[in-house]
Formats: C-alpha cells, structure tokens, sequence
C-alpha cells in the first residue's frame, strides 16, 4: 500500500514517549517468534528471557549492577547525541578508565588508605577523558569524523588493555591466564546493599543522571547543546562556539564511559582481563536512543537494556542459546524503536492506488 | 628466502589482505554517491562471511557461497533502506544498528560453525602464465574474488563517471529535489544503491571466510568494515583513490606478519593496532582541508528525503 509522510507542525510528544514502549513490546513479540522457529518452547523461553531474572530480590539487584554502567555511559552519549556529537567510541573510553584507575589500584598493593578508592575514581574519569581527546582534538582541529575516529580507537583500547594483561601487569601468580591480580580491599567499590553485588557504581550512576539533568534542563550550557544539535546554524549565528560544546561533549561522555570502567573493573571484576565489557559501550548507543536522550529516559532504557544481559544469560543457561542472542535483541530493538520513531515527526497518509502526481509519490514498501 | 620469493609472498598477502576492504568499500561508494550513508558495514561483512562459510560447507559450492554472501549483505542493506529511506530513520542510528545485530546474528548462525575446517578457495592456475616467476603467482594466480573486486571497481568507476544511470545516481546523491523535480524515482534508486552495497559487504565477508583464513570465528571482520568506510573518505569518493587506499591499508595490515619476522621487538598488540591508527591519521589527513572535502562529499550524503516534504 503506498503511503505517504506527511510532516508534523510540531514533534508529538506522546510518540516520543509511546515509541520506546511500542519498540520493546515488538521485540518481545519478534523474539518469541524466533523462539518457535528456533523450536523452543515460545512461552517458556519469554518468561526465561524476561521475568525469571528479576523474579527476585537477588535478580533485581543484579539488574541494577548491569544497568549502572549502561546508564553512566548513556547518559553521556545522549548529552553528545543532542548536540549532533557522535561518540562511538565509549567502548573504548571505558577500557581506558579501566587501565587508569586499576592501575593505581594495582600500585596500592595490599596497602591499606582511604585516599586509594577516590584516587582510582578521578584516574578512571581521566583515562576516559583523555581517550575522548583524541577525537575531540581531531574533529575540531582536523574536521576528521568523530564517528570513524572515536571506533578506532576502541580496537586499540582493546589491544592495549591486552598487551598489559598478557605483559607488564600480568599476574605471576595467576597460572598464566591473562589477567592482572586481583584489587586489594582499599582498592575494591564497597557494596552498599549487604547481601547483593550492588556497589559504588550503581549509585553513581543515578547521581549522574541527576546531575547531567540538572546541567541540560538548567543551565546555559545544556541550552548552548541543545540548540547546536537541533538548530546548527541558529548555534553559530548566536555565537555559540561548536568547537566548544565539542569538547565538552566529547570529555563529558569520556569521563562517564571511563568511571563506568573504573567500576566495573574494581566492582564485580574485581581485577582487569581482557573481557571486561560485553559491549557496554555499544550497548549504550541502544540506551540513549530508547531513553530518547534524556537522562531520566536513559536510567529506564538502562533497566531493559540490563534486563537483555540477564535474559541472555538465563537463556543460555536454560534453553542452551549462544549468548549472541543478545546482541539479536539488541538490534531488533534499536531498529524497532528507529522505525517506530517515523511517526514523532510526520503522520502517515496511505495514498489511493494510482496516483501519481508529484509531491505524492514518497514511499513505495508494501 | 629469496629477494624475489620474499617479494611474491608479500604481495600476495598484501592482496588478500586488501581484498575485502576494495570489494567492501566500492559497495559502500555506489551507497554513498547515491547518498545513503550506511554505518552498517561491518554488520553486514559478518552476515556475509557466516551466510558464505555456512552455504559453502553445506552445499559443497563456493560459488553458491558467494552468491549467497551477497543476497544476504543485500537483504540486510533492504531492512536498512526500509527504514532510512522510506521510513526517514536517522541514518548514523540506523547504521549502528544494522552492525550490532549483524554481530549477534552472525555469532547465533555461527555458533554450529565454529573450528569447521574448508578447503580454501582455489586459485586461477594456468598452464604457463601462473608459473612466470615473480610475477606469475601475483598476476595469474588469485582466487575469483581477486579479480571480481577489480572488476567490480572498475565497473562502478566505468558506470557512476560514465554511464547515464551513473549519472542519474550521482544527481541524487548530490540534489535529491532535483532529481525528484526532474521526475527520477530517488528512492527506488536509494534502495538499489543500498542493496548493491551490502551485496559488495557480503561478498567481502565471504572472503574472510573462505578466502582470508578459510574458517568462521565470530566478529572475525575486526573492523575491517569500518576501515572500509573511512576508505571511502580517504577516496574522496573517486574509484582510482579506493584502489590506492585499499592496498595501502593492505600492505599495513600485513605489516605485523613481517614486522616480527624482521626481527623487531615489539609486542604483537602494537602491531595489530597499525591499521587502526593509521586509518585515524589518514582521516585527518584527509579532512583538514574543509572545502575540498565539501566539494567531493555527495551533498546529500546522510540526509533523508521526503516527497511529500
């Protein structure tokens, strides 16, 4: 059926919120889908994926201890999004606050000092910033895609992070797997829910939304952003310097990526291997957009993203499906939520058959 | 090993090495002169190399791989186009998407596959020719693929600088209104383009799998796709360039076979990280100059088109 789009005066604001939710639901709907045609039991594999990992008290701290990083990271590429900043390279942000501040939890030893938590914090911070530096430095310098740049440097993140745990910080204890040895005490994110795994992290996290909320809704910079990414040209005629809120952007999101890092690594990790993320950093791209780039949206779309996680391993476990499962859903529901996004800004028309004048003649998909 | 012999062999790695990033990258040229920027590659590379390797080891046909590799790069470019093209999804975000279900997709068909031995794909061996020394194996003995990503490169440079549907694509790419006003089918065209290049991604993940190193492991590309897609800007979206850059990065990759070899101390993930940072310094290289860089991007390149406005 042909149809047509035709534009909104204005966004529609109950499409904005509407369109996460009717994206999850259809992700559930396709996912049990491709259960039955996988062969499995559709209804028991929805309930393995969905409600067994937060059936209980256990299960629901470990979504917050999933979510935390999510959340940090996402609430930092929303912040560039807006402003039309593409930092894909959080994967590797988050790598690099690893490597910074583990490594002066590494040099603490077994020492005892209440200085080491907040020093590896702030490192952990850096190391994220100084990662989202080089893009930043090369996009407003150079012009160079901060996109293609930011990507790169995830891989050799990686291969850095590799080369110190099969090298220089190596356990020697650690029957030569390629890992470092574990955090002393001081040097380990305490656990605030006694009984659970929920750490230092998860409430940053949420500190962290409220802060970047307050920095968008309430100050001239968050504004500054705003305008940039909805109205570039209104930006410069302002006055407003790009480059700038480029920096900004970029530095913002590196410090959260890299602080997601630094907790992960001294949180559950407990020590630096080479797999210390499942693809936060990516995963968070998925997170903003579902959050529709706003930080309370992102603390929500950092709970359904945490909740894939889980589903994915309970569904591992359960219905013996590879963990790449995940990634499926993952992507299903970005591009559920991309499509079901058409409608915020232009209302659908279908078109009478033959029909042909122009102006009339947009899309063609039956 | 001989002056001559050591020359063979580093050639010969340089081409398979630069293989997947041509067939990949003239994909992405033709998607992107339309103007369609699609982030998607490497997602797609992976279906590409799993579909491939799969129907290759079933069917017992690399033909049949490879032609399978392709439809589904174009299947998944048609999920891409319904949504930027005809549902006006921002395409960056839409691009991101299509890789990261790439990978799971791929890891999830790929799980059955991994360690499977094949047989790589044979090479062109003629009589004489592909025994002149030096030059024989170089010139005369490739696999297919080899020679269709010339071929393919010199077909899209024949039919984008050449051919009058070339230069139809080329309008749209640059002014869709225009073309719109004209009366072509911009997005009929959007769509072909599209589906031409992640036909290209597919064939270029078919290489890895069957060619490369003739086995499936997951997220095997190893961004190869997004080299791929920095070669195209680093191309200044002329044909000639892609060929130059590709075997450049050809021969940076191949670097860290021969780096330690030569008796250079340095730990192999340093090495491996060449062709990341080089094709971060051939981006800047390439970018500074702002209005060059304008004048050759297709100016349409990433925005959505809307008839009805």
């Amino acid at each position: 059926m042909p149809f047509r789009l035709e534009a909104r005066g204005r966004r529609s604001l109950l499409w904005a919120w509407l369109s996460p939710v009717v994206a999850v639901a259809g992700t559930l709907l396709l996912s049990t889908l491709i259960f039955a045609a996988l062969g499995k039991p559709a209804g028991a594999a929805l309930y393995t994926f969905v409600l067994a990992p937060v059936s209980d008290l256990r299960g629901l701290s470990e979504l917050g201890v999933k979510a935390a990083p999510l959340v940090l990271i996402g609430t930092g590429l929303a912040l560039g999004f807006r402003a039309n900043v593409w930092n894909i390279g959080a994967e590797g942000q988050f790598i690099l606050g690893a490597i910074f501040g583990g490594g002066i939890g590494l040099a603490a030893g077994d020492s005892e000092g209440v200085w080491i938590l907040p020093a590896m914090i702030l490192a952990g911070a850096f190391g994220g910033m100084v990662w989202a530096a080089i893009p930043a430095l090369l996009k407003t310098r150079f012009n160079a895609s901060e996109i293609l740049t930011s990507l790169m440097l995830n891989y050799v993140a990686q291969l850095l992070l590799i080369y110190l745990v099969v090298g220089p910080w190596k356990d020697p204890q650690g029957y030569g797997f390629p890992q470092t040895r574990l955090f002393g005490d001081a040097a380990t994110m305490p656990i605030l829910i006694h009984g659970t795994r929920v750490h230092l992290g998860v409430l940053a996290a949420v500190i962290a939304v409220a802060l970047v909320w307050l920095l968008q809704a309430k100050t001239l910079l968050g504004f500054k952003l705003r305008v940039l990414g909805e109205a570039p040209r209104a930006a410069s005629y302002a006055g407003f310097s790009g480059p700038r809120l480029t920096w900004f952007a970029l530095l913002l999101s590196g410090a959260l990526a890299g602080l997601a890092g630094i907790f992960e690594a001294a949180g559950p990790i407990g020590q630096l291997t080479p797999s210390l993320s499942p693809g936060y950093g990516y995963t968070a791209i998925i997170v903003a957009f579902l959050g529709r780039l706003h930080p309370f949206g992102v603390l929500l779309g950092g709970l359904v993203l945490a909740l894939s996680y889980l589903g994915g391993e309970k569904a591992q476990i359960a219905l013996g499906l590879p963990n790449a499962v995940t990634g499926i859903y993952q992507g299903v529901l970005l591009f559920l939520l991309l499509a079901a996004d058409l409608l915020v800004s232009y209302r659908i028309r279908l078109v009478p058959a033959p029909q042909s004048t122009i102006g009339s003649v947009a899309g063609g998909v039956t | 090993m001989s002056g001559a012999a050591l020359f063979t062999s580093v050639m010969l790695s340089v081409i398979s090495a630069a293989t997947p990033l041509l067939l990949a990258a003239t994909g992405e040229l033709v998607t992107e002169k339309a103007g369609v920027l699609n982030l998607g590659v490497e997602g797609m590379m992976l279906v590409g190399a799993v579909i491939g390797f799969a129907v290759t080891l079933g069917s017992g046909s690399a033909t049949l791989g490879i032609v399978a590799a392709a439809l589904a790069g174009a299947v998944a470019a048609l999920g891409f186009a319904v949504l930027t093209v005809s549902l006006l999804a921002n395409q960056v975000a839409t691009g991101l998407a299509l890789t990261i279900f790439g990978t799971g997709f791929s890891a999830l068909i790929g799980a059955g596959y991994v360690g499977k031995p094949l047989p790589p794909l044979p090479k062109l061996d003629l009589p004489v020719l592909s025994h002149i020394p030096v030059l024989g194996p170089i010139l005369f003995g490739q696999d297919a693929l080899v020679y269709l990503s010339f071929a393919a490169l010199a077909g899209v440079s024949w039919f984008l600088s050449r051919s009058h549907a070339g230069l139809v694509l080329r309008a749209v790419g640059d002014s869709h209104d225009a073309a719109h006003a004209i009366g072509y089918d911009v997005v009929k065209i959007r769509y072909f383009a599209a589906m031409f290049g992640g036909a290209m991604c597919g064939i270029a993940g078919a290489y890895l799998s069957l060619a490369y190193t003739p086995m499936w492991a997951e997220n095997m590309s190893a961004g190869r796709g997004w080299i791929a897609l920095a070669l195209v800007v680093f191309s200044a979206w002329r044909p000639a360039r892609l060929l130059l850059g590709a075997y450049l990065f050809g021969g940076i990759t191949i670097l860290q076979l021969h780096i330690q070899g030569l008796g250079i101390a340095i730990p192999s993930q340093f090495v491996s990280m060449l062709p990341y940072l080089a094709t971060v310094v051939v981006l800047v290289a390439i970018s500074s100059d702002r209005s060059r860089l304008r004048l050759n991007t297709p100016a349409c390149l990433g925005r959505a088109f809307n008839a009805a406005g």
